[in-house]
């Protein structure tokens, strides 16, 4: 158990172990109080996991121990070959892509990849790209385009990286390019957010056809912590920033931001990754049955048409 | 109060003068933030806010930019109804937004005209710093994308003058979306052959940055213009280094092959005209 809110968890599951060990070293029988006490455990964790607020879902986002961009990709796909670089200056590790088949049709995969330890963080810079990262995905997007495969987008970073560089090659423009070019694409695109999208940096890889959110995934403009400093003068108001910011996948679903959301486990993917990945297979096959009966030109349309309809205004005439 | 004298700048919308001609009735004289000259307002009007002395640009307001851009008469204000709502119930959003439309006299942080520059045809978009810092939400993104669409509908070129902190907060992951929103409607016009030319004003940052700022067929920015996708202190903090004065200057980006021209504010439309005037469509 990883988080704070499991707690209370974590005391029922130690005081059933130290009875279960009691109970075997002296050789009685405490069938009936282990089981009692299995019950509440059940029920606790019932009554803990049905009511996570949007704080902890971003904690559960953030796992390390979460399934990545590369466990989606290795375990719903088939011969995964991926390919490097931006043909302009570096292969960004904090994004990878490349080509695979899923369900005996080729496609094009990218996504943000953050490190699995802490040497795979520094390697993956913690998925925060730089230009390049943005650049290697268009690249991929193209050739997608060209021959005509389906793209799936990964998303899972706390933002495109904040450095001298990045800004130097363009940070800016490497995203505002993939925004337009998104848009543009003569085939399907499906983004999934599997963990914490934040902001620009996870729309760079974003404007799709159908948007997919797992369940403790959380999308936002800025982390809690930013939106408590700049909004409450205070960073820790960063649970109620997070409840304030309308950050989980159902109230994306709600605004009709995200289309569908995928379940997870109780207490996160990380606790049943099989069941993850199971129920996000499901999902990506209909999503993508369903638009690979739309024209190219069908296409470009149904992303404007959602784009378009995104917004709450009022107007006067 | 002797602070009221200085950089009080005129509101004046309506009648239409002369492009690059401002009335000034608010105070005499305004005080340069950069070089601390003092100078005559009126004088000041007439060379577009830049400071004789120094050359610094002065903040100009969208509507002082769009009558110094637009022929006499030419401008026809487009979707000046739509305004902002409160989508996620963010307490004091609605009175933030009371106290800007008051302050400037506008009801959102962008204003969209369709006229003439030089006799070119174009749809011209000015965003307006002083307005929630010029940050996007649904209302800005919504003006923007129909600036673009009826731009595609008649066949004309996009002029969108960029100024803003970025998303604006208040409205979450909504606004993150008008960046989206806003390039489904960028892709459109460019697919059908059309020009569009983003000029960066002081301060181009953010999800604007990171979005229609950045990928004009022509990008340009006016001098001395702060742009930048992060905040100074936050990459200081990050890379744990000072950044050079200049760092995310439009100087800064021109030297990084960002830009395709920084532009003194008052070659501003002569510049524009000539752009226009070689991409115009012969009907």
């Amino acid at each position: 158990m990883a988080f704070e809110f499991e707690k209370p968890l974590q005391e029922l599951q130690d005081k059933i172990t130290e009875l279960e060990k009691y109970a075997s070293k002296n050789k009685l029988d405490l069938a009936k109080e282990i089981s009692f006490l299995e019950n509440k455990l059940e029920d606790k964790k019932k009554e803990i996991y049905a009511n996570l607020t949007p704080w902890q879902r971003v904690e559960i986002a953030r796992y390390i121990h979460r399934p990545t961009t590369l466990e989606y990709i290795e375990t719903l796909f088939k011969d995964f070959t991926e390919f490097y670089g931006d043909r302009v200056y570096s292969d960004d590790h904090a994004i990878v892509g490349g080509i695979a088949t899923y369900k005996g049709t080729p496609v094009t995969v990218i996504g943000h990849q953050r490190g699995r330890d802490t040497k795979g963080n520094i390697k993956r810079n913690f998925g925060m790209a730089h230009p390049d990262g943005y650049r290697k995905a268009l690249r991929l997007m193209k050739q997608a385009d060209k021959f005509n495969r389906p793209v799936i987008c990964f998303i899972d970073t706390k933002g495109a990286y904040p450095g001298k560089a990045a800004e130097e090659r363009g940070q800016s423009e490497s995203i505002a390019r993939n925004l337009v070019e998104m848009a543009g694409l003569k085939v399907p695109v499906i983004s999934i957010v599997i963990g914490e999208g934040g902001s620009g940096g996870a729309l760079g890889l974003g404007v799709c056809n159908r948007l997919l959110m797992l369940e403790n995934a959380t999308y936002s403009v800025i982390s809690p912590e930013g939106a408590a400093s700049i909004l409450f003068k205070d960073a820790s108001l960063k649970e109620i920033a997070a409840e304030s910011m309308k950050i989980t996948a159902s109230d994306l679903k709600e605004f009709g931001i995200a289309d569908a959301v995928i379940k997870e486990p109780d207490g996160g993917a990380h606790q049943d990754k099989e069941f993850v990945f199971k129920s996000l297979d499901e999902t990506l096959n209909d999503y993508l049955s369903e638009l690979s009966r739309l024209s190219a030109d069908e296409l470009v349309e149904d992303r404007f048409d959602k784009y378009m309809s995104i917004g709450e205004y009022k107007e006067q005439t | 109060m002797l602070k009221d004298l200085f950089f009080k700048l005129n509101k004046k919308v309506n009648d239409k003068k002369e492009p690059g001609v401002f009335e000034s009735n608010e105070s005499i004289i305004t005080k340069c933030p950069n070089c601390k000259k003092i100078l005559y307002s009126k004088e000041l009007y007439k060379r577009l806010n830049v400071c004789s002395n120094c050359d610094h640009h002065l903040m100009i307001t969208s509507t002082e930019r769009m009558d110094a851009l637009l022929d006499k008469d030419s401008g026809t204000a487009l979707f000046e109804g739509i305004t902002s709502v409160n989508p996620l119930d963010f307490p004091n959003y609605e009175s933030k937004i009371e106290n800007d439309k008051i302050k400037t006299g506008l009801n959102e942080a962008v204003i969209v005209h369709e006229g003439t520059i030089d006799g070119s045809p174009a749809v011209i978009a000015i965003m307006d710093p002083r307005f929630r810092m010029g940050s996007m939400g649904s209302a800005v993104g919504e003006k923007l994308a129909r600036a673009f669409n009826h731009a595609t509908e008649k066949r004309m070129p996009v002029v969108v003058f960029t100024a803003s902190g970025g998303a604006r907060m208040q409205e979450g992951i909504i606004s993150l979306m008008q960046m989206a929103k806003v390039s489904v409607a960028v892709e459109r016009h460019n697919n059908a052959g059309l020009l569009y030319i983003a000029y960066m004003t002081n301060p181009t940052t953010g999800g604007v940055s990171a979005s229609f700022a950045s990928v004009g067929d022509i990008n340009l920015a006016e001098k001395g213009a702060l742009i930048g996708f992060a905040g100074r202190r936050v990459i200081e903090e990050t890379i744990k280094e000072k950044l050079p004065d200049d760092f995310q200057t439009a100087e800064f980006l021109l030297k990084h092959g960002q830009l395709d021209e920084v532009v003194d504010r008052r070659n501003m439309r002569d510049y524009l005209s000539r752009i226009l005037m070689m991409h115009s469509e012969v009907k």
